[in-house]
């Protein structure tokens, strides 16, 4: 297992249901928790992942959603059991939009 | 054709917090120890694997057409729904919480393989506080209704919580047994038991047997809207019998005639003749409703 967090600059998201949940820590996906944070222009995102050694591949995919989505103000947590970069970023839409309250 | 499939939504497919939805009155569910408040398992950080925030069960209470029930929902997505000392530990809680408050019934959605191995001890332990919890729950007057449905079905420890239920409502898609059929071949031989023959493990496991021997009290379609109809139409009907030693040696009798009748068959192609059963082979075919009316034409 391996332990990564990131910090990540984003837009404000305004919050509907927290805290939002989605996804399974099953074989090829993982679960997303998401709660509000104290920094409303940060997301912050703690994984915890059964497949070592991809820290900048997290980096990228996280950064890229941070980036293209409003999710400022955010505590991210994920437990991962080896997630696909395209699985882990449809997971983070949804769970966003569901802390959105537009799941 | 295609309207009712759109129609439908697949038990077997859905996760915990799905079954949840489709089974109680919409906006009734309040979970206890949300993910949020729960601890991910000690055991499995130790090895080194990532746990889930709730440990694979879901448990609180909610409403079933109008009537208070206390729910506990297994999540066989994760270690296959095997059970933990923090996921039996939450599933304990329910119980005896239900023990005191006396809810309508306790809806146990069972989706495992047993044990969480990881756990060893632990796991062990937390299989038999259930068992206990189970019948001390029932034995305050509240019903049990066990639901198996999942792709873990219900196996090792929890086929002997199954059993110990007030009742079980099982679809097509289910499972229960003791010793899961992976392990059987591994201990006895694939001459023994192939547990990759699958339509052998549905006829010996399946729900379709199950109700046919008469050890699940409901078989329910794959979905969510029918074990809800069937939950309610059950719990309408039933009273929770007091715990009574002549019940048990009634049971204890028919077990031991069953064992009898059926030790020496190899397949439920076998047992289904011996019930009377005229087109045995015809059996993984039917529909619920055609196999629910064999079922009430046989003789008892």
């Amino acid at each position: 297992m391996e332990k990564l967090d990131f910090s990540f600059d984003s837009a404000p998201v305004s919050r509907s249901t927290d805290p939002a949940l989605c996804g399974v820590v099953g074989s090829g996906n993982l679960e997303i928790l998401v709660q509000s944070g104290v920094k409303p222009g940060t997301c912050e995102i703690c994984i915890k992942t059964a497949a070592r050694g991809f820290g900048d591949t997290w980096r990228a995919v996280i950064g890229s959603f941070a980036a293209s989505h409003a999710a400022g103000g955010t505590v991210i947590a994920i437990n991962d059991m080896g997630a696909t970069p395209a699985v882990v970023s449809l997971r983070l839409a949804q769970a966003l939009a569901e802390y959105q309250g537009g799941a | 054709m295609k309207s009712l499939i759109a129609a439908r939504h697949s038990w077997f497919e859905a996760t915990a917090r799905a079954r949840l939805g489709g089974l109680l009155d919409a906006g009734s569910r309040h979970e206890i120890m949300p993910p949020t408040e729960s601890e991910a398992s000690p055991h499995l950080a130790v090895l080194d694997i990532p746990g889930a925030f709730d440990d694979g069960v879901v448990v609180g209470s909610g409403k079933l057409a109008g009537q208070p029930v206390l729910f506990a929902a297994q999540e066989g997505q994760f270690m296959g729904g095997a059970v933990g000392e923090i996921h039996g530990a939450k599933i304990v809680g329910l119980l005896r919480r239900a023990a005191r408050e006396k809810p309508a019934a306790v809806l146990f959605f069972i989706d495992s393989g047993g044990v969480r191995l990881h756990e060893a001890n632990a796991g062990l332990i937390a299989i038999s506080e259930i068992m206990r919890a189970v019948l001390a729950t029932r034995a305050a007057g509240v019903p049990v209704l066990a639901l198996v449905g999942g792709s873990c079905g219900a196996f090792g420890g929890m086929g002997i919580v199954a059993k110990l239920c007030s009742a079980i409502l099982i679809s097509e898609e289910g499972r229960l047994a003791l010793s899961g059929p992976e392990v059987i071949e591994t201990v006895a031989g694939v001459e023994e038991f192939d547990s990759k023959d699958r339509s052998l493990v549905w006829r010996v496991t399946g729900g379709k047997h199950r109700y046919l021997m008469g050890d699940c009290a409901g078989l329910v379609e794959d979905d969510l809207a029918a074990f809800r109809q069937g939950a309610i139409d059950f719990l309408a009907k039933w009273q929770e019998p007091a715990p009574s030693v002549s019940n048990l040696r009634a049971t204890q009798k028919a077990l031991e005639s069953r064992l009898a009748t059926f030790s020496t068959y190899r397949d439920g192609l076998q047992v289904w003749a011996s019930l009377g059963i005229a087109q045995p082979d015809a059996v993984p075919l039917l529909d619920r409703d055609s196999l629910v009316a064999l079922k009430e034409g046989l003789p008892t």
